[in-house]
């Protein structure tokens, strides 16, 4: 695998410029403008419903999936625009991985959970290949050691923390540039949630990545930029050191030490 | 600010702040009391004022405990955290001026029974500038003025230029008069110990203007010329 491209810091992967979503006649972002660096993490905080998931939803295209939703305004990933209907949207999911709230195994060994990917995608020539894919994500996962052993066990079989790894071994197996985390932790004990985050902190080299997270402690702790989201917008972004210590806006201020929300 | 979602969150920051508002007048009614004892050659004040600190590190005890309490279970963001983080700041510096209005009272002691005395008056006048300063900074912390704060701060020049003058007036006491030396070296340590309680005043308004603000304030910390004086 050519995983070990380091990214060049502060350049922009993605970024959103007047981006408008409905879902039928509710608006559910308003002109919303944010940057995304490369080889980052950036966290997206805000009260329930403030469009976080929504946010997120746009850089693959997931809205594309949800009835009556309707994506305006323009959002590119290096420069080009994902909207464009010249796009091939498996494609783009290969580039732009998701890794969910609930960890989602299929009902598949856990070797297949990881190989799935590379599979359809055609990443592999031959079986060996593949093994090796499936082994470099798991290690990267930091999974490896813990089911080296049981590779053809189900991977619902194995405890939420690790089935959350195996999901992120899952999403970086087809090499994607950008991993999309909503609220990964949300379901895992604190031990299993270092662990993910840990896991985040090595995957930024590689990868551009963007987390939504109810936890504060959690955005400040793993991400470098943070995103302030409020009623479908962005309040404020900024270095995530600035946003816990010294938020400009005081809606941040509000939210970030518990006085509404 | 306005309240928090959680209550008692906001009763145990205005507890904190209010610890901090009792240690604050206390160090400032103990500073008063050794300026007085000394003006007065009161020993019986001198002596209280020493008794005194022991409340004062009481209260820098609580502060500490109770901060580093709201630090692990409340795990405070932004204005909150830098209020807190603040609050142990300021602690320590009143704390430590606590400390330097004891050891007044301690000179103050010694000095009066001392067979020669030299005249106090120049150093009981930058004594009370100095009170003065303390003052202002903890209106300023308990109005969360931070105006007033910068005041305090820029006036800490005006603090080392006086304690300038009261060196050079002991040490032309002393040249002119050595019976007084020994009485001349007790106020001179008395000076700088008061001068840096000015510079503690001035750290208050420093932790003060990131408290609030979340930045310190800008430009060079004033300093008066403090050269040809002991540290
Ligand atoms: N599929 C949908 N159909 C209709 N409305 C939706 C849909 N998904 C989200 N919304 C609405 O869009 C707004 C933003 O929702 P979104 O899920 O993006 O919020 P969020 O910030 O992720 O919230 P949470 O923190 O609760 O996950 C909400 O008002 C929500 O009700
Ligand atoms: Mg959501």
């Amino acid at each position: 695998m050519t995983l070990n491209v380091v990214l060049p810091q502060s350049s922009t992967k993605v970024r959103a410029t007047a981006l408008d979503v409905h879902y039928g006649d509710k608006q559910a972002l308003f002109g919303v403008d944010l940057d995304i660096r490369a080889g980052e993490v950036t966290a997206l905080i805000g009260p329930s419903g403030c469009g976080k998931s929504t946010f997120l939803r746009c850089i693959n295209r997931m809205n594309d999936l949800v009835e009556g939703a309707r994506v305006s305004g323009s959002l590119t990933i290096d420069g080009s625009d994902i909207y464009d209907r010249t796009i091939d949207v498996v494609q783009l999911r290969a580039r732009v991985g998701m890794v969910f709230q609930k960890p989602n195994p299929f009902p598949k060994s856990i070797y297949d959970n990881v190989a799935y990917g590379p599979r359809i995608h055609g990443l592999a020539q031959d079986q060996a290949e593949l093994d090796d894919i499936v082994m470099t994500s798991l290690e990267k996962a930091g999974l490896l050691n813990e089911v080296k052993d049981r590779l053809l066990e189900t991977g619902t079989s194995l405890s939420g923390g690790q089935q959350q790894r195996l999901c992120i071994a899952r999403a970086i197996a087809v090499e994607p540039e950008v991993i999309l985390m909503d609220e990964p932790c949300s379901a895992l004990d604190p031990i299993a949630t270092a662990k993910v985050e840990e896991l985040i902190d090595e995957l930024r080299e590689n990868f551009t990545i963007v987390i939504v997270t109810h936890s504060m402690q959690q955005a400040a702790r793993v991400s470098q930029r943070t995103a302030f989201f409020h009623l479908g917008k962005v309040i404020e972004i900024g270095d995530t050191e600035q946003i816990f210590t010294n938020p400009q806006q005081p809606l941040t201020q509000g939210y970030i030490t518990g006085r509404f929300g | 600010m306005s309240e928090h979602t959680v209550k008692s969150y906001d009763e145990e920051l205005a507890h904190l702040t209010n610890i901090l508002a009792r240690m604050g007048g206390m160090a400032e009614a103990q500073l008063g009391a050794a300026i007085q004892a000394l003006a007065r050659r009161d020993d019986d004040l001198a002596q209280r004022v020493i008794d005194g600190d022991g409340r004062i590190d009481e209260l820098d005890q609580e502060i500490q405990t109770f901060a580093v309490r709201l630090l692990a279970l409340r795990q405070p963001m932004a204005g909150d955290l830098r209020q807190i983080v603040g609050a142990l700041n300021i602690s320590g510096e009143i704390e430590r001026i606590g400390d330097y209005a004891a050891n007044l009272g301690k000179r103050c002691l010694v000095l009066n029974h001392l067979p020669v005395t030299a005249p106090v008056a120049g150093v009981v006048r930058l004594a009370e500038l100095v009170r003065g300063l303390v003052k202002d900074i903890l209106d300023a912390y308990l109005e969360r003025d931070v105006e007033k704060a910068i005041r305090v701060w820029s006036r800490d020049e005006e603090v080392d230029e006086m304690y300038n003058a009261v060196f050079r007036d002991l040490i032309d006491q002393m040249t002119n008069d050595s019976g007084t030396i020994t009485a001349s070296t007790h106020l001179l340590f008395i000076a700088k110990n008061i001068e840096r309680i000015g510079d503690h005043a001035t750290n208050i308004a420093e932790t003060l203007h990131f408290q609030i603000l979340g930045t310190q304030p800008k430009g060079l910390r004033p300093k008066g010329n403090t050269v040809g004086a002991p540290e």
